[in-house]
């Protein structure tokens, strides 16, 4: 066992003062009642107000409770539908789609609405996985932003009016040409369609353009293989994995399809122990680096000379132009692990320069990688825009040359750099027809708005890899009056058919009739009849010479450099309207509801004078969300002023700011005033656009800014103060020197009450109860978890929690019942990264129910920690006992679900945001889930294990006369919802009493590396862990700490 | 086990006064009344659950008698004598099995039935086996012919039952009275006696304290007025929300009694979603029409509301039509119908959750149990208390399916109890349903 020090917080790193209280309490905030005076009677409510309250209170009860019963209405169908009964829930398979991004999908529907998507299992791409952003797909169906009617210059119209005046202009433009502007299409029958439309209005084409695109990657390809497309990688058949800059895990090009496969080389055999070798290379800490085994930091003007040294290193010559010798060193040993694994290593570069993609590619081809694990039979169809063909659109705009333009899912007026000059060419182009959902930057310009349906709403198939295809179909009867966009372009060029005719007609042909359609509508999937073999490509090297010498002459960042990046939940800016997604803390600042400039501690010395080595610099930096203010200027664009955030791991040199933020209003409530944009900052290299802007300027400023991370809320240790205990982590080498180091140090730690074996019964003076049928435990792999937050949202999906809006998460009043907690090692500068998912532990032996004083929570014969909502009283002295913190309390009526109105608007909790009240109105509540009850103000609530999950699994065993099935075989009659969103398949939840079960499997198997968090304590927790092993270099790791 | 359930609910019962506040929605009655149709409908379950044994019984009610009867003309044919009808039992089976095939085979008596009930088609039953048709004909041959006058069962024993319970009640009551009027005036004599016995000794004696002034009674009276006066309120808080006999008007007066009663259509007929939903699901209008199709006038005994006018149950049908836009005679688009506003009668509050399939199909409970004899009412009201202490005491003493069901082959420790001796049945507490998170979550 590594020794060293796991901290969560700066304040723990140095032990300062306000960790420790932070440590000790469950709530950091002071009670409303006694806020300013210690005193409780010159408080500001004192005792006449207590009675006050007390009176009103009780007579208010006495009121509301005495009125009449309201009469309440039972409607059944007029005609029922013979597949739909009332209370049953549907799962129809589609696929979730956003720009090019398609992800097979099943969704939930209940009594007509789609409440919740999972992962298509029969996916083989996805294998079931999901992302935050697919399952907060959900909500973006009920969004009150959403356009609902189309509009001629911002008035209604109806849709025949809209097909009207547009089918007249277009047929008017007399020959000046017809541009169609999108995002990424990878549906065939779409591309079809567009190709009709373009026949019937000759000189018309076609724009794919990617707010962040591939283009480097795709022109290198193009250069190198002759082929503009991407290959298919296999990260699963790579034994050693090289990424300079590519957040493959987080939202480099597929991220859920590589964390599958990225987990089956971090998924342990504990018998014959072996793992994949993840080297990372970065300018600021993403999700995939501090997954990595070992990362490196590097100046992001210094990819292109990281990529040739390493081409240099592996072709045997030496690594030169690198000064940095931690850098230097990090480049020769990548070189030798991918030399003694040709075959079975990979390459890759999140970088968008086509000249460091084609010596990308010259690496791979030395590696021979190319048929086994790159694969080009099969390609990869996310992201096709090529930045200078948008480029040239702009300037043909300008130039007038442009009769028409039709937009779909593309923002230029938002993502292109240069948005003013966009905006000029628009002005000058004499119809703009908008199909997007809501009314962005673009469609706001544009004359004519028809706007699309949500993909839950529509008909359509998509093609994310050739040769794969996967289909959608409607889960719900358009909510508004929207129309597929599909079906104005059929209008328009004067089809007879619909879209779904099209679609329908398109597929029954190709499969070959109406049953093989039925079939596939019902997978959601069409598969090729056999797999194809792995292949590679003829590798043209003539481009490679004039590259590396292109990339080695390139100008050197001289200063600060900046990097905007994607964060894994807003991405390019589609999270940005999604409550869910604004309020799940990033996995790596822990930061909500904002963007904001990510610094190195070093920089923050220099630069904001605040030294996280000195404890109380660390707290007065850590403890109040407000944050320094620093403006940012760049060469020649007009200056923006952001928060600063410190994170270890940032490159000393570098800063970065995530890309998707500073939305206009009318993109929604949500988005409104979140942020700053940066996407201005973006530059034009050589035909694509880069994304690290080489010089910037930073200022100090006055001002502060209060950002809500989430960092420091419901951090929990042990009486010894030790991190060991709470989370395990080791090195690969010592984990095969001596595997049982963990269960050593579990012996340890319990040898005070009988060791490991005695444990249970001589650890407490409380007897223990039976489990006569089912005891339920959960499983978490902390070395297969990413941290990328899919099973957080899943939880708020399922669970119907609240969103609580910025300045209560700031507040430390943040709802999730799942927290993913971060922990750093190491080195402050570069320190290693690991992610706990935390939920209720459902302890056996719970501090949380002795204390009740109603009964409110407490045990059930199948050990779950039982929180009934309607019993509480609010007492929170579970709250204050539980030794994991993670129960929540309502704080305010966050659900609008209490009796009183005026309750969310009281000045005692704070006003609340917008948001709240957002994700209370009418459309927004039909996402809640109708078996989970909705909170109301003053309860406790925690996770459940998603119990309704539990009993509609036992109900569905019970009906069938069988023995429950978790997972024996792999048949599962239920699935929790964060074992079922995660892509890497890190959960595994089950019931324990039965011995063929996954979970027993589970911990059979890894018997070695099992841990339960602070497990001395005895509170016997149900979910238990699975240590951390990583396959590093770092051996002197033990030194320290 | 109904039975207990029942008494558990009478026992409660006694003190239903505070229904009174809730008076706009509850026909209150007597306290004796009450009493009597609880008591009455408990020994009607049992007895009812007795007479389903008859398999021939069962398998008529499940599959024919949405729309046959016996003696009586419904959408299809009345099946008295059915047999003697028909030429050939052979033809009869395939029929019954498959009508639009045997159709098709140009048989005359089968096309002139056809003809005669409108081409209303008969549903297909493939899979019934031969064996079960015989136990139907079965059945159809030993019901016997309608006379005229059918005493209702159970009626005289319930209510002298009732009688003597409540008799007692009112007898303590009498009896506590009494001795406490006994008592206050042997206290009266005892103060007196002392007082002359201490005259008489010269013990100088306090001014004599009249009743309404002494402490002690004082004291007393307060503690006998709080106890009575806390019980009330206490009785009347739990009873808040709760909407026991609420038994609404519906804007069709849809009889219970002539639908699953008189007709014995089958409950899961039109309350389907039973079987495999939380929701039991009031049917819709297609449902109705299933049947309203060819069933266009009520001619079976008159019908009363609560209040007691009588309700014209042809009318009511024509109500039905109206929603379903349906005019006699002409082809029927269902594409046109409304669904029908209905109010609901039994409410669970948000917190509860009840699955109905959970009970029906898993814990095989009767629908009855919790529904009461809704087979008797005309206007359904609310039978059950709906109350948690309700739930949990049938939880407690209610026996799961525990050899029967495969699912419990995973309590090992209870199979072996059992075969032990040491346990004789398990109910639902011991699978851990009085635990919260079975209802709340």
């Amino acid at each position: 066992m590594s020794n060293n020090k796991h901290w969560q917080s700066f304040g723990e790193l140095n032990n300062s003062e306000a960790y420790q209280k932070a440590a000790k309490d469950e709530f950091q905030e002071e009670l409303p009642f006694v806020s300013d005076n210690n005193t409780f009677l010159e408080a500001k409510a004192p005792r006449r107000d207590f009675l006050k309250y007390l009176g009103f209170s009780t007579a208010a009860a006495a009121i509301a409770a005495s009125c009449e019963i309201p009469v309440k209405k039972a409607i059944p169908f007029a005609n029922k539908p013979e597949d739909i009964v009332p209370g049953v829930a549907n799962y129809y398979a589609t696929t979730y789609v956003q720009d090019g991004d398609a992800v097979s999908i099943v969704a939930k529907v209940r009594d007509g609405r789609p409440i919740k998507v999972e992962g298509n299992d029969l996916s083989p791409i996805t294998k079931g996985g999901t992302s935050a952003r697919v399952q907060a797909s959900v909500l973006d169906l009920y969004d009150n932003a959403r356009l609902r009617f189309p509009t001629i210059d911002g008035k209604e119209v109806t849709l025949e009016i809209a097909d009207k005046a547009v089918s007249q202009v277009i047929s008017g433009l007399g020959g000046t040409p017809a541009v169609i502007l999108t995002s990424t299409v990878n549906s065939p029958t779409t591309l079809e369609i567009i190709n009709q439309f373009i026949a019937k209005y000759p000189g018309s084409r076609h724009i794919q353009y990617d707010a962040v695109s591939y283009s480097g990657i795709l022109l290198a390809n193009e250069a190198t293989y002759g082929k503009r497309a991407i290959p298919s990688y296999r990260f699963d058949a790579a034994k050693v994995i090289i990424s300079i800059g590519a957040d493959f895990l987080g939202t480099w090009l597929s991220p859920i399809e590589f964390s599958k496969q990225y987990s089956k080389g971090k998924k342990l055999n504990e018998k014959s122990p072996a793992m994949s070798k993840h080297i990372h290379f970065e300018s600021i800490p993403s999700l995939t680096g501090s997954n990595a085994d070992d990362r490196f930091l590097h100046a992001p003007s210094e990819t292109g000379v990281v990529v040739a040294a390493l081409l240099n290193a592996v072709n045997g010559q030496a690594v030169n132009g690198v000064s940095d010798p931690k850098l230097k060193e990090g480049i020769e040993k990548s070189a030798k692990e991918l030399l003694a694994n040709k075959g079975a290593s990979l390459v890759v570069c999140g970088s968008n320069d086509v000249n460091v993609q084609i010596l990308v590619n010259a690496i791979n081809e030395v590696l021979l990688s190319g048929g086994k694990t790159i694969d080009w039979a099969v390609t990869a169809n996310y992201k096709q825009g090529v930045d200078a063909d948008f480029a040239r659109l702009v300037d043909d705009m300008n130039a007038g040359s442009v009769g028409a333009l039709l937009i779909h899912g593309a923002n230029p007026v938002y993502t292109w750099f240069e948005a003013d000059k966009f905006k000029s060419g628009l002005k000058k182009v004499r119809t703009s027809i908008s199909f997007n959902v809501r009314l962005d930057e673009t469609t706001q310009l544009c004359k004519y708005v028809i706007p699309d349906n949500h993909f839950l709403e529509s008909w359509g198939d998509t093609e994310p890899k050739s040769g794969y295809y996967s289909l959608i179909q409607p889960t719900i009867y358009p909510l508004f009056k929207t129309r597929q966009w599909q079906d104005n372009l059929l209008k328009w060029s004067g089809a007879e058919t619909t879209y779904l005719g099209y679609v329908k007609n398109y597929w029954v042909t190709k499969l070959g009739g109406e049953t093989a359609w039925d079939k596939a509508l019902q997978d959601g999937i069409i598969n090729p009849s056999s797999e194809a073999t792995l292949t590679g490509a003829t590798f043209n090297a003539t481009a490679v010479s004039a590259a590396l010498s292109t990339v080695n002459s390139a100008k050197k960042g001289e200063g600060t450099e900046l990097v905007l990046y994607q964060k894994i939940a807003i991405g390019a800016g589609q999270g940005t309207t999604n409550p869910w997604l604004q309020e799940m803390p990033d996995p790596i600042t822990k930061a909500t509801w904002d963007n904001y400039l990510v610094m190195s501690p070093f920089m923050a010395k220099t630069l904001l004078g605040i030294d996280l080595r000195d404890p109380g610099q660390s707290d007065s930096y850590e403890v109040h969300p407000d944050k320094k203010v620093v403006r940012i200027t760049v060469n020649g664009k007009s200056p923006i002023s952001l928060p600063v955030l410190i994170i270890p791991g940032t490159h000393s040199k570098t800063v970065g700011i995530a890309l998707g933020y500073g939305r206009s209003k009318e993109t929604g409530r949500t988005a409104d005033g979140v942020g700053k944009n940066v996407y201005p900052f973006a530059w034009m290299n050589g035909g694509t656009i880069s994304f690290s802007v080489p010089d910037v300027a930073l200022k100090l400023t006055d001002d502060t800014y209060k950002v809500a991370l989430t960092q420091t809320h419901a951090s929990y240790d042990t009486p010894q103060g030790k991190r060991t205990e709470v989370m395990k982590e080791l090195t690969l080498t010592q984990f095969k020197k001596d595997p049982s180091e963990v269960r050593d140090e579990r012996e340890e730690e319990l040898k005070p009450w009988g060791g490991l074996e005695n444990f249970e019964k001589q650890g407490t003076i409380y007897p223990y109860f039976d489990k006569p049928g089912i005891h339920w435990g959960m499983s978490v792999d902390l070395n297969t978890c990413t941290g990328c937050g899919a099973c957080v949202v899943a939880c708020n999906a399922e669970n119907n929690i609240s969103v609580v809006g910025k300045s209560e998460v700031a507040r430390f009043h943040e709802m999730h019942w799942m927290r993913i907690d971060r922990y750093y090692s190491g080195d402050l500068d570069n320190p290693k990264v690991v992610f706990q998912p935390l939920m209720c532990q459902h302890c056996d032996n719970a501090p949380c129910e002795n204390v009740c004083p109603v009964a409110a929570t407490n045990h059930s014969s199948e050990g779950l920690n039982q929180m009934t909502y309607n019993r509480c009283i609010g007492t929170r002295y579970c709250a204050n006992n539980c030794p994991y913190k993670v129960r929540r309390f309502n704080w305010a009526d966050y659900t609008g679900a209490d009796s009183f109105p005026d309750n969310q608007d009281q000045t005692i909790v704070g006003h609340l945001d917008d948001v709240v009240h957002v994700m209370n109105e009418d459309l927004s509540r039909m996402v809640l889930n109708p078996d989970v009850t909705v909170r109301s103000r003053g309860v406790i609530e925690k996770c459940s294990f998603c119990v309704q999950r539990l009993q509609e699994g036992k109900l569905k065993a019970k009906k069938a006369s069988r023995p429950l099935k978790t997972g024996a075989n792999d048949e599962w009659d239920l699935k929790v919802a964060c074992q079922q969103a995660c892509p890497t398949d890190a959960i595994v939840f089950g019931n324990i009493n039965d011995s063929k079960s996954a979970i027993v499997k589970n911990r059979v198997d890894n018997h070695f590396r099992e841990f339960y968090s602070i497990e001395q304590v005895h509170t016997l927790p149900n979910v238990s862990y699975l240590a951390k092993v990583r396959n590093t270099y770092d051996e002197d790791a033990k030194a320290e700490g | 086990m109904s039975n207990s359930c029942h008494t558990f609910v009478a026992i409660w019962d006694i003190f239903p006064h505070l229904h009174n506040s809730i008076v706009n929605m509850i026909h209150s009655r007597s306290i004796m009344g009450k009493l009597t149709i609880i008591i009455a409908f408990g020994f009607l379950v049992l007895f009812s659950n007795n007479s389903f044994s008859q398999d021939g019984k069962a398998l008529f009610t499940q599959n024919c008698a949405s729309c046959h009867q016996v003696n009586k003309k419904l959408v299809g044919p009345a099946l008295a004598g059915v047999e003697d009808r028909w030429p050939d039992k052979t033809k009869l089976h395939s029929w019954i099995k498959n009508n639009q095939a045997f159709l098709k085979t140009g048989d005359p008596y089968a096309n002139n039935l056809y003809n005669e009930y409108n081409k209303s088609a008969m549903n297909i039953f493939t899979n019934l086996p031969d064996k079960d048709i015989d136990a139907i004909l079965a059945y159809i041959k030993s019901v016997p012919p309608p006379t005229a006058g059918n005493p209702v069962a159970g009626g005289g024993n319930g209510s002298t039952a009732a009688a003597a319970d409540s008799d007692n009640t009112l007898l303590f009551g009498v009896l506590t009275l009494v001795l406490a009027i006994v008592a206050f005036i042997l206290l009266q004599v005892n103060a007196n006696l002392k007082k002359l016995a201490d005259d008489k000794e010269g013990v100088p004696s306090m001014e004599p304290v009249p009743v309404w002034r002494n402490k002690l009674y004082i004291m007393f009276g307060t503690l006998v007025l709080f106890t009575i006066g806390g019980y009330y309120t206490v009785m009347g808080a739990i009873d808040l929300g709760r909407s026991q006999n609420y038994e609404p008007s519906q804007p069709i007066f849809y009889s219970h009694k002539v639908h699953a009663g008189v007709n014995q259509i089958s409950c899961l007929y039109c309350h389907g979603g039973a079987q495999e939903s939380k929701h039991a699901n009031i049917p819709s209008v297609n449902v109705c029409m299933n049947c309203h199709m060819a069933i266009n006038e009520y001619k079976g005994d008159p019908l009363y509301t609560a209040e007691g006018v009588e309700v014209n149950g042809t009318n009511e049908i024509k109500k039905l039509y109206k929603y379903a836009a349906f005019e006699e005679g002409k082809p029927w688009d269902a594409s046109k119908a409304k669904p029908i506003e209905w109010v609901r009668v039994h409410n669970l509050p948000d917190h509860v959750y009840f699955n109905h399939s959970q009970h029906i199909m898993v814990g095989k409970v009767q629908c009855q149990t919790c529904h009461g004899e809704i087979t008797k009412m005309d206007e359904v009201k609310q039978f059950a208390e709906l109350s948690m202490g309700w739930c949990i005491n049938c939880h407690r003493e209610s026996k799961v399916q525990f050899a029967d069901n495969g699912f419990y082959s995973i309590y090992e420790k209870y199979h072996q109890d059992i075969k032990n001796g040491t346990m004789d049945s398990v109910t639902v507490e011991n699978i851990g349903g009085t635990e919260c998170q079975k209802c709340h979550y």
